[in-house]
Formats: C-alpha cells, structure tokens, sequence
C-alpha cells in the first residue's frame, strides 16, 4: 500500500509526526515587534506568534506558542523554520502559496521555496483540516501587518 | 427496545462512508430521521402546503389544522397544560434567545441570573447579552469534581436579586442529568422563575413540565428525529402572557393602525411571520414515532449504552473519561492520551465512525476540564453495542497509527 492509497499516511506524513512531536521554535519572545493570538473557534486550536524583524526588514526571530492537533502545531514549527530570514515580502508571498496548496492547487504544491512544507499537501484532501494548517500562516500574515503598521 | 430493528426505519444508517458501514455516533449535534418523518414532511408538501392562518380556503385550513395538530401533540408530549403555551421556534437556541430578550426586558441594574458553568453556549451567551444591555450580573452554581452540580449552597446563591436561573436539564458534554425539580423548588420558595434547556433531555427521557413545574423549556426537533428548522419554546401563561413580543410582523397581531399594534393572543404574539409548518408536521411523526417506544425504553436503552460504553472505553489504555457515573444522558467525552481528539475524529472518519470533537458549544466547561479539547461519542435509539465495539477498536488502530507514524 504506498502512501497515496491510504489517506491518512497521505494526511499524516513522517515529518508532520516529528515537528508534532519535537517541535522547533516553540516559546514566548520577549522583545518581538509583533505578537498575534489566533484561535479556531470550531475546535478550540489556538496560537501565539511571536515576530522580530531585523533593521534590513527581514524575519530575524520567529516563535510560537499554543496547542492544538499535530496538524495545526506541525505547520506552525514547520512555516518558523522555513520562515526565518526571508524578507517580509518573501514571507507573505510564500503564505499565499501554501495557501494555494492547501485549496489543492497542484501547481502551487512544487514551488520549492515550500520545501519540507509540501508534507502538508495531504491536507487539501481533508476539508475540515484545512483551517487547521492554515491557523500559523494567518497569524504570520497578521504580525507582518502589525510589523508594518505599528500604530495600529 | 430492540435497536436492530428500530434502526432500519433510518435509511440513512444504511451506508458506507470512506469504504465503511456507517458508525454514526453524533446523534447529541442532531438525530438521523426516520422514514416516518421524512415522508410525513413530503405528504405535506404534497397534499397540504398553503400558508396558514390566512387564506380561508380548504388547503390553507388543511395546512393550519395540521400545524394546530403538531402543537397540541407537543403539549401532550412534555405534559404542558395547554398548546397555547407550546411556541414554535427554528431551535433551542432561538427559544433561549426569545426569553433572554423578552423576559429579559424587565432586568435592571443589579439583578442576578443564576447559571451553571455547564451550559451550551446557546444558553450562556444570550444571557451575557442580556446582562449587558441591563447591567445584571450572572452567578453560577458550581460544579463538582465529578460533573455534577453543588446544590448545597442553593439557597444562599438564589439571592432576593435573582429574576431567574436558567439551567441545562443534560449536559451536552458531561450527560450530567441536574436535579431540576429541586434546583426548581428552590428558585420557586424566592418567587424566582427557571428556564431548563431541554435540548439534550427531552429527546431521550420522559420529561414532564408539570412534574418539574419549570417555568420554560427550549428543545430543538432536529435532535429528536425531526427535521432541522423546527424546535418549540413550553412557557407558563402567566409568564408569556406578561412578555413583550421577540420578533414582529405578521400574524402576531390583533389590531395595527399606523401608529400601534395590539397583540394576538398566545401563541400567536410569539410567532410572527410564516412557520415553518412542514417542520411542525415532522415535528409531530417524530413524537409518534418516540412514543411508540416509549420514552420510558428510549431512557432504559441509552443508559444500557452508556454503561456498555463505560465499560468498553475503560479498558482502553490511555482514555481519560469525563462526567458521571450512570444514569446519566447518552454522551461520553473522553480524550485519548498523546492524541488530539481531531486527529482521533480523522483516523475514526476514515473507519467510517463520525464522532464530534471540540469544546462542543461549551468552551468554559471544557476549561473547567482542564483540556484544550475533548472527543464525543452520543447514542440514541438507533445505536447499537456493536457500534460502541467498533469506536473502541478505531480508537485503538488510532493510538497505533500515532505511536508508529506511518509505514516506513
Ligand atoms: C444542551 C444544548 N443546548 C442547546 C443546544 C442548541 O441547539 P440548537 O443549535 O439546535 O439551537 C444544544 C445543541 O447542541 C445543546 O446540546
């Protein structure tokens, strides 16, 4: 049986288990120029996110805190890994293509600036999951408006 | 009751999802409709629809007569004293929404309503609503360690300030059952009026209003095997008679100039705008259907269940089980250690088993509990042990799959 035949192997791929398990850049940031609370009010998923930018605009530190499924917790270690020193541009343009993985988009799922997070391919394929992949990504896209807007 | 064969009047049980014979065990968020219900809703459709009250013709009249014919038998179901005291409502939560707004009208600054911290949110928020509109104050009666409610304190938590306690009669997410009737009394000996929210208790034991002597009563249709949309609201005359329309319109008039209107009598003032009468008449095959069991052996039934379920999932290494020992309603929460109860509800829907994950409309409680999130299994009539089995194996083949990851 390879891993397309099964669903759930396809949903829950070695790498999703190991950040579920041994998760990177979890904890509170003290100095962040931007910090996002975001809840999934279905289900009860929720997260911190912790952002600091260095002076030439570009991500310097990412963190988070929060619980939820291994789907939720898994993207939000995977995108602070892949997310870490890209330009808040690049950042925000990699959070539209990992959106349109999830939405199933075929073509988005071989950029390679997706790296490791096309393991979280499979989630196109399970609707009600989507949100939980998708949590992290919002609040990045919304600690990069605060980055930008500090008045606010 | 023999389940097997109370289930094959539910054609929809009788199914594969994801390459697997159905495992429906999510009847607390809505019960599946038997073929009595369905067809009573298609024959109106067929031979009855006009709207009601209102033309003077055969089919309006036939239309009118069955929508009076489902309330009287609402009545006679709960044991209310008249169907003028039976409003028909979409769902529990629009009948918790009508008393928190016209009953809650006559709040003031200071006052208090009395809740619990077990309440769906649909009869929580209302209340908070209210409180904020009036300046009242909500208090709860407290809960112990086992997910019942502490009543010794009642009378001292039901103050000259109370205007009302508002309760659920079963928890959604414990099946705590609360001793109504005395929480009743109680409130009663202060002059204080109770709403219980029946949403979990009506479809699955006797409930009597008179027994109880509750002041209100919200239940939802669609989770007593009758369509969504329709659901009722039981209040005393005395109490609907003193409230304020809720929503405005047509039918709930007795005269209008342009200036004012008087109020149509009960149950009318309470329903305005056209019903959603063919929900009504399923309303009514599904109390048939009911009291052909007997809610007597639709309680004995479920709590056979749960204490099969109790047994079964305490043999499951790792399940954490929430809420009280039996009789209590037909839901058991629990959580399964190192697994996030979506991603047990993943590995269970591709075994064809659908349970309900979450905090389940009642984020606080699930607070109480100490958990981010619990999973949710609830029975009904159609429920069979065998299905119980089949959750207890899922969970199983669950706990494998995480604590191996996938095939290497
Ligand atoms: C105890 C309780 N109250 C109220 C409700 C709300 O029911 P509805 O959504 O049908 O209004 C529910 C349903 O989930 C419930 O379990």
């Amino acid at each position: 049986m390879g891993s397309d035949a099964n669903p759930l192997e396809a949903l829950y791929r070695e790498v999703i288990l190991q950040h579920y398990q041994h998760p990177r850049n979890k904890g509170r940031m003290e100095d962040a120029a931007a910090t996002i609370r975001l809840t999934n009010p279905s289900c009860g998923d929720r997260i911190e996110l912790f952002l600091k930018t260095s002076p030439d605009g570009r991500v310097e530190g990412i963190t988070y805190e929060g619980q939820g499924c291994s789907i939720s917790q898994a993207s939000a270690s995977m995108m602070t890994e892949r997310i870490r020193g890209l330009s808040l541009d690049e950042a925000l343009e990699l959070a539209e293509r990992f959106h349109q993985m999830l939405r199933g988009d075929a073509e988005a799922a071989k950029d390679e600036r997706l790296g490791d997070l096309v393991a979280l391919q499979g989630v196109s394929k399970f609707p009600v999951r989507v949100k939980c992949a998708a949590l992290a990504w919002e609040a990045l896209e919304r600690s990069i408006e605060q980055v930008r807007s500090p008045q606010s | 009751m023999d389940a097997r064969a109370v289930r094959r009047h539910f054609p929809i049980l009788n199914q594969e999802v994801n390459g697997r014979p159905l495992v429906y065990l999510d009847s607390a968020a809505t019960s599946q409709k038997p073929l009595a219900v369905i067809e009573a809703v298609d024959r109106y459709y067929r031979e009855q629809n006009a709207n009601v009250h209102r033309g003077l013709h055969t089919l309006s009249e036939r239309a009118t007569q069955a929508l009076e014919e489902a309330r009287a038998k609402v009545a006679r179901f709960i044991n209310a004293r008249e169907p003028a005291e039976i409003i028909f409502v979409r769902n529990a939560t629009e009948a918790i929404n009508l008393v928190a707004y016209s009953y809650g009208a006559r709040l003031r600054e200071g006052d208090e309503i009395l809740l619990t911290p077990m309440e769906h949110h649909s009869n929580l928020i209302p209340w908070q609503l209210a409180a904020r509109r009036s300046g009242a104050r909500l208090r709860y009666i407290p809960m112990n360690p086992d997910g019942t409610l502490d009543v010794t304190d009642l009378d001292r938590l039901i103050t000259p300030k109370t205007r009302l306690v508002a309760l659920t009669h079963v928890s959604n997410v414990l099946g705590t059952i609360n001793p109504v009737a005395e929480i009743v009394q109680a409130a009663h000996r202060e002059g204080v009026p109770v709403l219980v929210d029946g949403a979990q208790s009506v479809p699955h034991m006797p409930v009597d209003v008179q027994a109880l002597d509750c002041d209100f009563l919200a239940v939802s249709g669609h989770k007593m095997l009758a369509p969504m949309g329709i659901g009722f609201l039981y209040g005393k005359r005395e109490l609907l008679e003193g409230m304020e329309p809720f929503l405005a319109g047509g039918e709930m008039i007795a005269e209008v100039d342009l200036e004012r209107a008087t109020w149509a009598e009960l149950p009318h003032k309470f329903e305005a705008g056209t019903p959603d009468v063919a929900g009504a008449v399923g309303l009514a095959a599904a109390i048939d259907f009911l009291n052909d069991l007997g809610m007597e052996a639709v309680f004995q039934h479920e709590q056979e269940l749960v204490r099969y379920a109790l047994n079964v999932l305490r043999e499951v290494d790792g399940v954490t089980i929430y809420g009280p020992e039996p009789p209590r309603g037909g839901v058991i929460a629990f959580n399964v250690e190192g697994i996030h109860p979506h991603d047990l509800s993943t590995v269970l829907d591709q075994e064809g088993i659908a349970i309900r994950v979450g905090h389940h409309c009642a984020q606080p409680l699930t607070e109480a509990l100490g958990v981010p999130a619990t999973a949710r299994a609830s029975f009904y009539v159609y429920t069979l042990p065998e299905e119980i089995d089949a959750l207890a194996r899922g969970i199983e083949r669950a706990k494998e799959f995480f604590a191996h990851g996938i095939r290497r």
